[in-house]
């Protein structure tokens, strides 16, 4: 028996351990175990020592009304979470064929707004929106003030991928697609494109969780999303603890999921 | 436009802020990340356990609810810590998840002929990883490390929401007071490039000095 079967990636840093070695091992399990054990014991001692495990505070959230508030504010987060992603999805590839353009009017705009938006914060671009917005004279409904930033800055995320998917495709299949006497921009979208994206199965999950993460800014523009929703709840009933505890469990819950399907989605098919 | 020369000192110490913001909360990342990434590959399961739910949770949770649980939940459970100490906190806690996942990977890239190596001479996990793995490891992970200096830096302009002043906060202040979004927020957006670019030239600079060519 192997110790580390888990983890292949570390397979090699220990040796299958000798009977000294198991003593040790099993030593320092009991000792690991004991001081995390003390751990959760010391932390769930001090709450119930500032008298946050009352029964009183967690029992809002045992009712129907306050979960449908809370659930309802998920529902919202996924809504904007997976339309900003598939819209991030069309605005990054389109960015990235930009960067990747061989007319320099075409790719030097796309290279500076994926520059841009990537080294920016977006609660910055929250914040222009929003406040700077109205200053202007724009107005926009609440969705949008949190979509259109989300959009363009995981855009420019997205639309790095997507450039480095193409970077790693091999030479060869634009040479032999260029050969067949195919235009560059079908090479592109016939031959390219199809490839990558099956290439970035996973990063397209990826991309919904980096969404979902972000619509949390929803908090900033008071747009009733999860951790908004999680905001108002807490201070409703005065259980700020109780109930970002419960809201991030369900982020968790949610984004663990997503990352699990992703890597099911990287591992090859077994044909 | 002249207003905002005027008040250029505010978005400066706003930026100041940002910078310490980042440089105090990367070594917390860095170095608990690296207690969680050395446990993550550790022969002892319930360090792996540990390490593995604590990298789940906060990379799957989002930056600003860990940061506002910091800031207005923590203080229920009997911790206060002053605003500013807690938004490192928060960011030092997230980034953490990263950098483990990062040592993890980097650990991952070490030629495996070389830990065959180290072990043949005699040395137990804590030498093989001390002598051998990490200093190689951190030597190849500059890039994507300065990647989370980066982020880390990013991710500091959500501090903004929970009402310190750095950058983002300054900006938004500076435009409640004087009504002139486009400057405002373009000079933050000019300070923010700043510390990237900046960032970017000193990790290329680190990584031609001790980087390995493979």
């Amino acid at each position: 028996m192997t110790v580390n079967q888990a983890d292949p990636a570390t397979g090699a840093l220990f040796d299958e351990l000798g009977p000294r070695g198991r003593k040790r091992l099993r030593w320092a399990t009991v000792i690991a175990s004991i001081v995390v054990l003390g751990l959760v014991v010391a932390v769930i001692a001090q709450l119930a020592h500032v008298g946050q495990l009352a029964g009183r505070l967690w029992a809002p959230l045992g009712e129907w009304p306050y979960q449908r508030f809370l659930l309802g504010g998920l529902v919202t987060t996924l809504e904007i979470g997976l339309s900003a992603a598939a819209m991030s999805m069309v605005v990054g590839t389109a960015a990235a064929i930009g960067r990747l353009s061989g007319h320099r009017w075409v790719s030097l705009p796309c290279t500076a707004a994926i520059e841009l938006f990537r080294s920016i914060p977006l609660i910055l671009l929250v914040y222009f929106f929003l406040i700077g917005g109205p200053m202007v004279g724009i107005y926009l409904p609440p969705y949008w003030e949190l979509a259109i930033p989300i959009v363009l800055h995981a855009g420019s995320v997205f639309a790095e991928i997507v450039r480095a998917g193409v970077n790693s495709l091999d030479r060869g299949q634009t040479d032999a697609g260029l050969a067949l006497g195919l235009r560059r921009q079908q090479v592109l979208t016939l031959v390219v494109l199809p490839q990558v994206f099956r290439n970035l199965r996973p990063a397209l999950v990826s991309q919904l969780i980096r969404t979902l993460k972000e619509s949390s800014l929803g908090y900033v523009v008071s747009y009733p999303e999860l951790l908004n929703r999680g905001q108002v709840l807490g201070e409703y009933t005065a259980n700020f603890l109780q109930t970002y505890f419960v809201t991030a469990a369900i982020y968790i819950v949610i984004n663990f999921a997503l990352s699990r399907i992703a890597e099911l989605l990287d591992r090859p098919k077994s044909s | 436009m002249s207003i905002l020369f005027d008040h250029l000192g505010e978005l400066g110490t706003g930026l100041l802020t940002t910078l310490e913001l980042s440089v105090l909360a990367f070594p917390l990342a860095v170095l608990l990340g690296t207690v969680l990434g050395v446990c993550r590959v550790s022969p002892v399961p319930p360090l792996r356990a540990v390490a593995t739910g604590y990298v789940h949770c906060f990379r799957n949770a989002p930056l600003l609810l860990i940061m506002v649980m910091v800031v207005f939940a923590l203080p229920y459970a009997g911790v206060t810590v002053p605003l500013f100490g807690s938004v490192v906190l928060g960011l030092g806690l997230y980034f953490a998840s990263y950098v483990c996942e990062t040592i993890r990977s980097g650990i991952a890239s070490i030629p495996i002929g070389q830990i065959e190596a180290a072990r043949a001479i005699g040395l137990g996990f804590g030498g093989v990883l001390r002598e051998v793995v990490l200093p190689q490891t951190f030597r190849s992970m500059v890039q994507p490390l300065g990647n989370i200096f980066i982020n880390t830096a990013l991710g500091s302009a959500l501090a903004a929401a929970v009402g310190v002043q750095e950058l983002t906060g300054s900006a938004r202040q500076f435009n409640l007071t004087y009504a002139q979004p486009v400057p405002s927020f373009v000079a933050a957006g000019i300070g923010y490039l700043l510390i990237t670019l900046t960032a970017g030239q000193i990790i290329g600079f680190i990584e031609r000095k001790v980087g390995i060519e493979r």
